[in-house]
């Protein structure tokens, strides 16, 4: 009797797994007409209500509110409700997520140019090239920058929004303190970085010079490694012709450098709460401007850009965005009331907002000429303005999230860890890389 | 028909009804996600957006051929065997210690059985903080120690990073294990440890023959739950060794899974790692089933 029962229960069970299997995938095929790979086949003139998300760091939900509340006071019937973005371990993982639900909102002001692919393999993007004289548009204030931003098709997926170009923070009072110069710190070759470390680190003003976090993830290499790189090679990016660059002279000296700080424990290993920079467990940071609240009362610091092995010197050193860019998402029912409203939200008023608010640089050309008051009146960012128009940016291949994460296991094993040699790493991690990248998206050779 | 309908629906049908609610609720939270991860193991799939249609063929092994000849997922299952090895015996011994005192009549028993509990209850994150700080290379623990502590420090050190894991996730799950050994103390009869003194048996005698044997299918409830546990491990790795380090020796597999799953999105493989980590899990169950059979 007992089996009986089983064998009911299995019965009631079997055809609602399989109807909710074969629903997934019946339901993705029967909407296929309405809505293609991409989200094409959307309205690109439909206009009302849109959601959007914004950060959720003080200084951009406060330029978020502002600027909401100005859209809606002027268009009350293409109304905009703005969100901080909901928390996750990353907002990649929500943004994904919300993707595959449906429920992401039509505009993102978080969005990571590094997962653009996997998103626009998701189907979950816009192309903002639908709507009439977008490219101009977004070229027109980016300058030819904005093209690192298409993506391998040629479309625009992603407008390039603000940079946030990663330099050399450095404590003046703990530098002070080592005897070191606080106004011309002999920061600019490697040599000089090292010897400006264990000057730091030994005369006990810091228990290490620098603190890049050591932890796993797959940005961060975007910290460490990759604005050294950008630094030592020019302005090349980690991928170039779907082929790995790093497993070259300029990665191979950016590798051993950082393989010094750490067997020298000039660098920390341990992953730690809080900003070490902060707290003045290290001397130096390496961070973009979005960072400077955070030391606002806590450090009196001074900026140069990174190192290299001949010395850097100037404000024309290349170096990593760190941009975050505004993506227009499949979901998005009324697409010209957003389409207009990413214009507004990137128009020099607003552009000039988000610099005032945020002190992070808007991706748009000869911001030091256009907004000239805020840099004479801040000093300490005209370093940045500077640096914003020397960036460079993730590539924009396939498997992106998968191509970091391979390169940071390998730099942690060899770099961090001393595990392996960082030349063998760099040649292992490359030629992984190579094979993923010339996969197609959904990683078949 | 009538013994018919008795056979499938029972003597008492209305059962049906008062159950069928969590059935339902089975069916579809766990059962169908079992079902679909199974079914995404054997195909190339992606996460898409609603109505983007894309081919999702038939791959047959491929997936599991592609999780088994990964270094990373066979040293994570290594390492998750290495934190089994260490929190459940600490997690049974410990808990079933901590329980025999805390059901004896000492003072403060109140407080000593609300302190254990409090770390289950209290967020991981807050936790994972106080831990970091307290095995840093700076903290309480290599102060004690001295020349003793592990250099690197324990949290970045190869062969300490999953111990130290381990002890954690002991500590910090303690409490819910403590609460079933109590309530499974509670069933042990006071005759048996009322002869036992009769006889003369100390201590250690009465805890070896009357608790133990007294407490065992807590033993293998606890057995489970800490193997459970450790299967699913992933807020430590992630927060404690940030991400699995160092050197991928305290990845876990459902770390591997979110990294590769949800964030490269490539849930075929991660849906075939999930599914082999239940069949392991399955089989250390039926390991257990079978020793415990034997010796019943």
């Amino acid at each position: 009797m007992k089996k009986s029962r089983a064998l009911l229960a299995a019965v009631i069970a079997l055809p609602l797994g399989l109807a909710a299997v074969g629903g997934g995938v019946s339901s993705a095929s029967s909407l296929a007409g309405t809505r293609g790979a991409n989200g094409t086949s959307g309205s690109t003139t439909a206009q009302g209500p849109i959601n959007i998300w914004y950060s959720n760091n003080a200084q951009e939900v406060a330029w978020g509110e502002q600027m909401v509340a100005s859209w809606n006071a002027a268009n009350p019937r293409q109304k905009v409700t703005g969100q901080q973005i909901p928390s996750a371990q990353s907002s990649e993982e929500v943004i994904g997520a919300a993707i595959t639900a449906g429920s992401e909102p039509c505009l993102i002001y978080n969005t990571s140019p590094a997962s653009v692919p996997t998103f626009e393999q998701q189907g979950g993007l816009v192309p903002l090239n639908g709507f009439p004289g977008a490219a101009s548009y977004i070229e027109g204030r980016t300058g030819t920058s904005a093209n690192v931003y298409k993506s391998p098709d040629g479309l625009f997926y992603q407008m390039p929004w603000k940079s946030n170009p990663v330099m050399i923070f450095y404590n003046k009072k703990e530098f002070a303190k080592a005897g070191i110069s606080t106004t011309k710190p002999p920061l600019g070759s490697y040599s000089q970085f090292l010897a400006t470390a264990k000057k730091l680190v030994s005369s006990g003003v810091a228990k290490y010079a620098i603190y890049p976090s050591p932890s796993s993830e797959f940005y961060q290499s975007w910290y460490d490694f990759y604005p050294l790189y950008a630094a030592e090679s020019g302005g090349q990016e980690l991928v170039v012709n779907k082929k790995a660059t790093f497993d070259d002279a300029a990665g191979k000296a950016v590798a051993a450098f950082w393989a010094q700080l750490y067997a020298q424990n000039l660098a920390g290993k341990e992953t730690v709460n809080g900003d070490t920079f902060a707290d003045g467990t290290s001397a130096m940071a390496i961070v973009g401007p979005w960072a400077v609240v955070t030391y606002q009362g806590k450090v009196d610091w001074g900026v140069v850009p990174v190192p290299t092995t001949k010395g850097s010197y100037g404000d024309q050193v290349p170096t990593f965005s760190d941009a975050k860019n505004i993506a227009m998402y499949a979901s998005c029912k009324n697409r010209l009331t957003a389409w207009n409203f990413l214009k507004f939200s990137t128009s020099p008023t607003e552009d000039g907002k988000l610099l005032d608010m945020t002190g992070q640089m808007p991706m748009r050309q000869g911001i030091q000429q256009v907004y000239a008051s805020y840099f004479k009146a801040n000093p300490a960012y005209k370093e940045f303005a500077a640096e914003a128009a020397h960036v460079i940016e993730v590539p924009n291949v396939n498997n992106s999230i998968q191509v970091w994460q391979v390169f940071r296991d390998a730099w942690s094993k060899s770099v961090i860890f001393g595990k392996q040699s960082p030349s063998a790493a760099l040649a292992g991690a490359a030629a992984q890389i190579d094979k993923l990248v010339q996969s197609n998206s959904s990683g078949e050779p | 028909m009538k013994r018919f309908g008795r056979a499938v629906l029972g003597h008492q049908p209305i059962g049906l009804i008062f159950g069928a609610p969590y059935a339902v609720f089975i069916a579809l939270l766990f059962a169908y996600p079992l079902g679909l991860a199974v079914w995404i193991s054997f195909h190339h799939y992606f996460f898409t957006a609603p109505g983007v249609s894309v081919p999702r063929p038939y791959v047959g092994l491929e997936n599991y051929r592609a999780v088994i000849d990964d270094p990373a997922v066979r040293q994570a299952f290594l390492n998750v065997a290495v934190f089994l090895v260490i929190n459940v015996p600490l997690t049974v011994a410990l808990s079933l210690l901590v329980a025999t005192a805390l059901n004896a009549a000492i003072p403060f028993r109140s407080f000593f059985r609300t302190s254990f509990y409090v770390p289950y209850v209290t967020a991981s994150v807050a936790m994972v903080g106080v831990w970091l700080f307290m095995f840093s290379s700076g903290g309480v623990v290599n102060h004690v120690l001295g020349p003793l502590a592990p250099v690197p420090v324990w949290l970045i050190n190869q062969n300490w990073a999953m111990p130290s894991i381990a002890i954690y996730v002991t500590w910090k799950s303690l409490g819910f294990f403590i609460l079933l050994y109590l309530a499974a103390l509670q069933t042990v009869p006071k005759e048996l440890y009322e002869s036992a003194m009769v006889d003369g048996a100390s201590w250690w005698g009465r805890f070896k023959a009357v608790t133990i044997p007294g407490v065992r299918q807590a033993t293998t409830l606890v057995t489970i739950l800490a193997v459970i546990t450790g299967a699913n491990l992933f807020t430590e790795p992630y927060l404690m060794t940030g991400g699995g380090g160092p050197n991928g020796k305290s990845t876990s597999p459902v770390l591997l899974m979110y990294q590769t799953g949800i964030e490269q999105n490539h849930p075929d493989f991660a849906s075939a790692l999930g599914v082999l980590l239940v069949i392991g899990v399955l089989l250390v169950f039926g390991v257990q089933w079978f020793l415990e059979r034997r010796r019943t």
